[in-house]
């Protein structure tokens, strides 16, 4: 059986930053459906499929989807419980 | 033994045969997938089809097989707008799998091992139209391509034809399937190019 490859998810920088104004390239996620929690560029992108297809690396359930239109975009995080952003600090507090 | 060539029945254009909007004509067989390839072995391999009102009909491998075969010859279109002409397939009509299922439903919802799924109007899969398939160029059709079995619903883009299928919900509502809640088409016409919501 042929296993269809995946990419890891550093490929998903230029696809989401289309969509975000952060850079997500150092974010963190966390899988809803089993708790894992890591890093965006650990996530195993499927790309050969009509769209993106995030999975967690330690349960296969899907995270993130991406689907892009010539002139629309759907983002679903369905699967993703948060995502970690690192930010500049903040002034106060 | 149902044969539809519904590419080559259009008016050829400068000696090609004619194609959906947008697509290409591609002489490989490109393998699209959401996810990691299930192994699905025959001997625990099973086909349901679940009525609105939860009664369940059911096939083993041995008793699909045993059912009467079909060899559909038919041209497929993926929405990543590749297409490919006069596929030849072996499998069962959801005509003889549907035939004594008592249901007055309107939708199908197909899952599949893997957990896809796809959804489409029920009478898309009557008349001749759709086929649960498991030979392709008379080989056991490979996993990559969703063996041991998968749908092949032709006339619809082929991501309603799904890979490693196990089974048929049928409801009285309509429940959007994988792509369908990603902003792909409800329903998937390749003729009419529906291939995002809103096309």
């Amino acid at each position: 059986m042929t296993a269809l490859p995946y990419v890891d998810g550093n490929m998903l920088d230029g696809p989401l930053g289309e969509v975000f104004a952060v850079d997500l390239s150092t974010a963190i996620g966390r899988c809803a459906h089993c708790g894992t929690t890591g890093p965006v560029a650990g996530l195993r992108v499927y790309s050969h499929a009509p769209g993106l297809v995030a999975r967690c690396p330690t349960c296969a359930e899907v995270m993130l989807r991406l689907v892009r239109a010539p002139d629309r975009a759907w983002l679903d995080l369905g699967g993703t419980t948060y995502l970690e952003l690192p930010m500049p600090p903040s002034v106060g507090g | 033994m149902a044969i539809i060539t519904p590419g080559f029945s259009g008016r050829p254009r400068s000696g090609a045969p004619d194609l959906p909007p947008g697509q290409y004509l591609t002489p490989d067989f490109p393998v699209l997938s959401a996810g990691p390839t299930p192994k699905v072995s025959r001997d625990t391999w099973e086909f349901v089809i679940t009525s609105e009102t939860g009664t369940e009909y059911r096939w083993s491998w041995d008793e699909m097989m045993g059912l009467p075969q079909e060899t559909p010859t038919v041209d497929i279109h993926c929405v990543t707008r590749w297409s490919k002409l006069g596929t030849n397939w072996q499998g069962v009509s959801l005509d003889t799998l549907l035939d004594g299922v008592d249901t007055a439903a309107d939708y199908a919802l197909a899952h599949s091992y893997g957990g896809y799924t796809t959804n489409l109007p029920l009478d898309d899969l009557r008349d001749g139209q759709a086929w649960l398939v498991h030979t392709y160029d008379g080989a056991e059709l490979p996993a990559e391509h969703g063996g041991p079995a998968r749908l092949l619903v032709p006339h619809l883009y082929f991501w309603k034809s799904a890979k490693w299928v196990r089974g048929i919900h049928l409801g009285i509502e309509d429940t959007p399937g994988f792509w369908e809640t990603a902003g792909y088409h409800d329903y998937g016409d390749p003729w009419r190019e529906q291939r995002y919501q809103g096309d």
